[in-house]
């Protein structure tokens, strides 16, 4: 479009010209008007909908912060832990920038974890808004990624042992894994090389994949239009304008109920990193305050916390476990076999279980399991990577008439109530050494974790559900 | 040829063959050069010289740790009831007589070791590799009630006998390794290499 064709900014005061310039040459109203002054979203946001913008916050500080951090750090591992102590004795200032940097990570995951949250209250990974929770979903995952790779730079003991625990997951993966695991550390043991290389990867690769997933993630929420607390769509009522007579404009409305929510979240984040960066050893760990040494691994060695649900989940899987397992799969193909409804998903079932089966149990007493072994500890890796991946499928697994919990009838009440205890009780189990009762419990967590993804359409599909209002209620 | 029909789907067809066919082996190609470079440099490879370890003052009972390739590597002086416990301890492990390949073969036996004094492991975890601790006496634990005596690894709970004996029902699936070695005179060992001759 020729400069002359748009019309001229106005209501900038004595910036208009310039203003009316550059938009000229860069789409800068357009971009204003459909992400922030014309974006209309409902307008019953509650507490819930403060953690995206707290995540974009949290984001930018961990960048900033970071960027500081590498100015005085050293990726080798000769001087990787001495130059994080010095930059907590020596640099000006240092401490609070790591300290900035590190009770960051935590509450990134406390941020995203609520955001998750919400959106399984609410019901946003329904349709239209499957590619927001992909893209948030891969968020996540790049997000764990970021995580696991940052926890080896100081070089502390739990550093090393997690890392060392970590790629050993790789190695248990039947025929390629040693040569896999190998490739990611570039040695045989975790060493300097491997701390290099996280060290690339933390600062350059992932946080470049993570902006470039934000963008996606905000890109298709403001094309579908955000979800709300009563998950009704407020396209389906505008008003002559066009508008939805639900939405307001999220600039001034929310970027203000957003500044309140920052200020809020600004105060006890300080409280936290200010008073106990530690966090009890949650949120920094004990042992990683020692040096790492390659010949002895720590006497209780638990990754960070935001970890641990996964970790329960991969310390659940023993040779007795896998009958119970296999059990599960059977009973699972039988109940699809029986009542789901669609006919290509009992074909699938019926190609695809008794493989499923026959390599859970079958491989321990046949030829087959000679060449091609496959232990518990891979199914833990496996059952490990699917408790990750199985977010996922949630727009499709959830098969209610209704989005939001509201409208949801008790099943799904208590599910998603179950599911947040189980989660919690796996982080828990997670941070403490292993005992008999603690695995017995793991399992069970297990088994109810999966459980509330794998029954969802029949739970969502049986229950009786209260009509969705036509507009939002407050 | 000129009287021919140009067949314009087919055409298409390998055109669009080719340009996927030869993107992919391009894009592979282009690819493999960083992939390489992730793996073990020149000089990594080149550290995994063998290690000697002087034995002479190893009491009985105790336990020594020495590093090779970056791993740590423990020699074990047993003392008889060590063995003992051993021997007895048949039902509790998964491989009580070594048949799976975790050993060289002059090691495949029930104490897994050359003379049955001296035990020779790496300390790795089979699971995913911490560095089980060692837990000699016997005696009641948190992990075992009738604990006999060995190696527990603190990550995710494996129990290991005095030798190196992983017990059933646990996360490892497999004894610890044994690496190549050999006694040498004068009360060492060699770690990494076992041929024979000087």
């Amino acid at each position: 479009m020729a400069a002359s064709e748009k019309t001229p900014v106005t209501g900038a005061g004595p910036f208009n010209g310039l203003l009316t310039w550059v938009d000229a040459r860069f789409p800068m109203m357009s971009l204003w008007k459909d992400h922030l002054a014309e974006y209309y979203a409902p307008k019953n946001f509650n507490f819930w909908y403060y953690f995206g913008s707290l995540a974009m916050v949290v984001l930018v500080l961990q960048i900033v912060t970071g960027i500081f951090l590498t100015m005085h750090y050293k990726p080798s591992a000769a001087e990787a832990f001495a130059s994080v102590e010095y930059i907590m004795r020596d640099v000006p200032g240092g401490w609070l920038i790591r300290y900035l940097h590190s009770t960051g990570a935590s509450f990134f995951f406390i941020v995203v974890y609520l955001h998750m949250f919400r959106g399984l209250m609410y019901g946003s990974y329904r349709a239209p808004r499957e590619l927001i929770w992909i893209f948030g979903m891969m968020i996540y995952l790049a997000l764990m990624a970021e995580a696991f790779f940052g926890y080896l730079l100081p070089w502390g003991q739990m550093s090393y042992w997690g890392a060392q625990v970590i790629v050993n997951l790789f190695d248990a993966l039947p025929i390629i894994g040693p040569d896999l695991s190998t490739w990611i550390r570039g040695d045989y043991v975790v060493s300097d090389a491997t701390l290099n290389r996280f060290f690339a990867f933390h600062v350059i690769a992932i946080p470049l994949a993570l902006l470039g997933l934000v963008a996606a993630h905000i890109m298709a929420l403001h094309e579908v239009g955000s979800n709300n607390p009563d998950g009704v769509e407020i396209k389906k009522v505008k008003n002559e304008q066009g508008r939805p007579v639900d939405g307001i404009p999220f600039h001034p409305y929310y970027t203000v109920k957003d500044a309140f929510g920052v200020a809020v979240f600004a105060l006890l984040f300080c409280l936290i990193m200010f008073f106990a960066p530690e966090m009890g050893g949650y949120f920094l760990e004990y042992n990683n305050f020692i040096p790492a040494d390659p010949l002895k691994t720590p006497p209780h060695i638990a990754p960070v916390w935001y970890f641990t649900p996964y970790y329960s989940i991969l310390r659940a899987v023993t040779e007795e476990f896998m009958q119970t397992l296999a059990l599960g799969v059977t009973a699972y193909t039988f109940l699809i076999l029986f009542t789901a409804r669609g006919c290509l998903i009992k074909i699938a079932t019926i190609f695809i279980a008794p493989v499923i089966i026959f390599l859970m149990k079958g491989p321990s007493f046949t030829l087959l399991g000679v060449i091609f072994p496959i232990e518990p500890k891979v199914w833990g890796v496996v059952l490990m990577g699917v408790a990750t991946l199985i977010f996922f499928l949630l727009p499709w697994l959830d098969q209610s008439p209704v989005k939001s919990i509201r409208y949801k009838g008790a099943l799904s009440k208590w599910a998603l109530g179950v599911f947040v205890v189980v989660f919690l009780t796996l982080g828990y189990y997670g941070t403490q050494p292993v005992t008999p009762a603690g695995t017995m419990v793991s399992q069970i967590g297990t088994l109810v974790y999966f459980a509330f993804f794998l029954l969802m359409p029949w739970y969502t599909q049986m229950e009786k559900t209260q009509p969705e209002p036509a507009r939002v209620t407050m | 040829m000129a009287d021919k029909q140009v067949d314009k789907g087919k055409r298409c067809l390998l055109a669009t063959a080719g340009t996927v066919a030869g993107g992919a082996v391009a894009g592979v190609a282009g690819l493999y050069p960083f992939a390489a470079s992730m793996l073990p440099s020149e000089r990594a490879k080149a550290a995994g010289a063998p290690v000697e370890a002087d034995i002479s003052q190893l009491a009985p009972g105790e336990r020594m740790t020495v590093e090779w390739r970056g791993k740590p590597v423990w020699i074990v002086r047993r003392t008889p009831e060590m063995i003992e416990t051993i021997k007895k301890g048949v039902d509790k492990v998964a491989d009580p007589n070594s048949k799976k390949p975790m050993q060289p073969q002059y090691a495949a036996n029930e104490l897994r070791s050359i003379k049955p004094e001296y035990l020779v492991l790496v300390g790795i975890c089979t699971h995913l590799g911490c560095s089980p601790v060692e837990k000699f006496r016997a005696q009641a634990e948190d992990f075992a009630a009738d604990w006999k005596g060995g190696f527990y690894c603190p990550c995710h709970g494996s129990l290991f006998d005095l030798a190196g004996r992983v017990y059933k029902n646990r996360p490892a699936p497999d004894n610890l390794i044994v690496p190549p070695h050999k006694f040498l005179a004068d009360g060492k060992i060699l770690i990494g290499d076992d041929s024979k001759g000087a």
